[in-house]
């Protein structure tokens, strides 16, 4: 092995071959056009090709593959919402990236960690019980568990009495898992390229043009686009985009901040999550401590660090795990999120005809992204709604039936 | 950090004011002669700009009045900020 190893590495010409597709000239027409090359836009344009037989889709990104949030969010997959619908459609998620890897012939580098939410209050544990009852009816591995089962579990968190906001229980969600955010997009964009999809990167929609209310064609920078139906996956700018096709999105968006330690030994297996304090942390393969926490106060489209942000952040995990004041910050970013009403996602049909939204993805959008890309691609290859995303619709909040998730987030926000 | 200029107080912090959302939004007067979809449209749907946003702020630290500003949401800038007119929303 080493010498083959040796061999190629001599070698001048690499037999490795490209991932995706080299970048041709754009088409005059396609049948479909994804907006935005994510994990998202990546997953639909990969089960179109596989199990709809369509092929002649474009997929275009503004920036790179993978470069908005599916590079940004902290890789938290997780089922253990409070709805219905909500535990229904993350459920099948979790499934689906169990079998990814098999799926795409792709290691996306899956770990069934466990995941922990903390409770500082009573009030925050009867909305856990309330969260570990719907999850267990669906099948759902959720429970309530006390202080010395959370010390069992993880033996570095700071369980005491004397802390400003001590811990009173947990909810523990045994499906929690965390996955490599972006193999996940590089092997849903390389099963989609294999089989006949055309992803242009540097390639940004600058207007969507509708005609008789149905979309017929987009302009790029690179020319005007003709397609049967197009899909919007762009989280961070669903607002602005829709807006080209005249649709209004009930979104506010923020950016949510993030941080990364240096590398330790593996001390911490379950991701653990404080609402009350703002924070999540999981410990990467590397070693590394991820951070995660509240968005900004403020609507923004820049994801530039603040230093308010940064502290609270840092003074939060310093609550929970006090070995941490030594460590250094390594990286700091931040992602957009479109965050939605009632913090469920926008997925389906829209106002103009043939024209799909895949927004609204707030904090929730790599969790989702097989089972958002199964359905998406579902929809658009049959023109029928699955039911499992159509509680999503935009048509929801004309109805005033939403889907309440605020008190499902890892950190309020 | 944003220095925030509050109309009665003067510069501040960023750290002194709470942020309200896009502002010039009037809750219609006869909320019973709307439809759901008229409805759903003042309650839910937003500009969300990416660039100028006009929006309310209140100094909770301070006077605690609201008013309105002129920010920019790519670049942070802050062009105005100005009392609020009698008719531009009942925000409590």
């Amino acid at each position: 092995m080493p010498l083959a190893l040796l061999k190629y590495g001599l070698r001048n010409d690499y037999p490795a071959t490209s991932h995706f597709s080299e970048s041709a000239d754009l088409k005059d027409h396609y049948d479909v056009v994804i907006i935005g090359a994510g994990g998202h836009g990546a997953a639909i344009a990969y089960y179109l090709a596989r199990y709809h037989g369509i092929s002649n889709i474009a997929l275009l990104d503004k920036g790179y593959l993978g470069g908005g949030n599916t590079a940004r969010n902290t890789a938290v997959i997780r089922s253990n919402y409070l709805t219905e619908e909500g535990v229904r459609f993350y459920r099948e998620s979790v499934q689906l990236f169990r079998g990814l890897s098999n799926e795409l012939g792709y290691n996306i580098m899956m770990e069934d960690r466990g995941q922990l939410t903390l409770a500082h209050s009573d009030a925050a544990i009867r909305s856990f019980r309330w969260r570990a009852e719907v999850n267990r009816r669906l099948g759902v591995r959720s429970e309530l568990i006390d202080r010395q089962s959370i010390r069992e579990l993880v033996p570095n968190l700071r369980v005491t009495d004397d802390s400003r906001f001590p811990i009173l229980a947990g909810l523990w969600h045994a499906d929690g898992a965390t996955a490599r955010h972006d193999a996940v997009v590089w092997g849903y964009a390389r099963g989609a390229c294999q089989r006949g999809v055309e992803l242009h990167q540097l390639t940004e929609v600058q207007s969507v043009e509708v005609t008789d209310g149905a979309v017929k064609s987009v302009l790029t920078n690179r020319g005007r686009v003709g397609c049967g139906c197009v899909v919007q996956a762009v989280a961070g700018m669903s607002s602005v985009v829709a807006r080209l096709a005249g649709i209004r999105l009930p979104i506010h968006t923020f950016p949510l901040q993030a941080m990364v330690t240096q590398p330790y030994k593996p001390v911490l297996t379950p991701l653990v999550s404080s609402p009350h304090l703002h924070v999540y942390v999981q410990q990467t393969s590397r070693g590394e401590f991820v951070l995660g926490g509240g968005s900004d106060p403020y609507a923004l489209y820049n994801t530039r660090s603040t230093l308010e942000q940064k502290e609270s952040l840092a003074s939060a995990i310093l609550e929970l795990f006090p070995f941490l004041s030594q460590a250094k910050v390594l990286r700091q970013w931040a992602g957009i999120t479109d965050m939605t009403p009632d913090y469920s996602p926008i997925m389906g049909l829209s106002s103009v005809k043939n024209y799909y939204l895949d927004a609204g993805w707030g904090t929730w959008g790599f969790k989702a992204t097989p089972i958002c890309g199964k359905t998406m691609a579902s929809l658009v290859a049959t023109g029928r709604v699955p039911e499992l995303i159509r509680p999503f619709e935009l048509e929801r909040f004309y109805r005033f039936e939403q889907v309440n998730e605020a008190g499902a987030t890892a950190a309020s926000h | 950090m944003l220095l925030i200029s509050c109309p009665f107080c003067g510069e501040r912090a960023e750290t002194e004011f709470s942020y309200g959302g896009e502002a010039g939004i009037s809750r219609p007067p006869d909320p019973d002669a709307l439809d759901d979809a008229a409805w759903a449209d003042y309650l839910f749907m937003r500009k969300n700009p990416r660039g100028q946003h006009l929006e309310l702020w209140n100094h909770a630290q301070g006077c605690r009045r609201w008013f309105e500003v002129e920010r920019d949401t790519v670049t942070y800038t802050i062009k105005a900020s100005r009392a609020l007119q009698t008719d531009s929303g009942d925000k409590g």
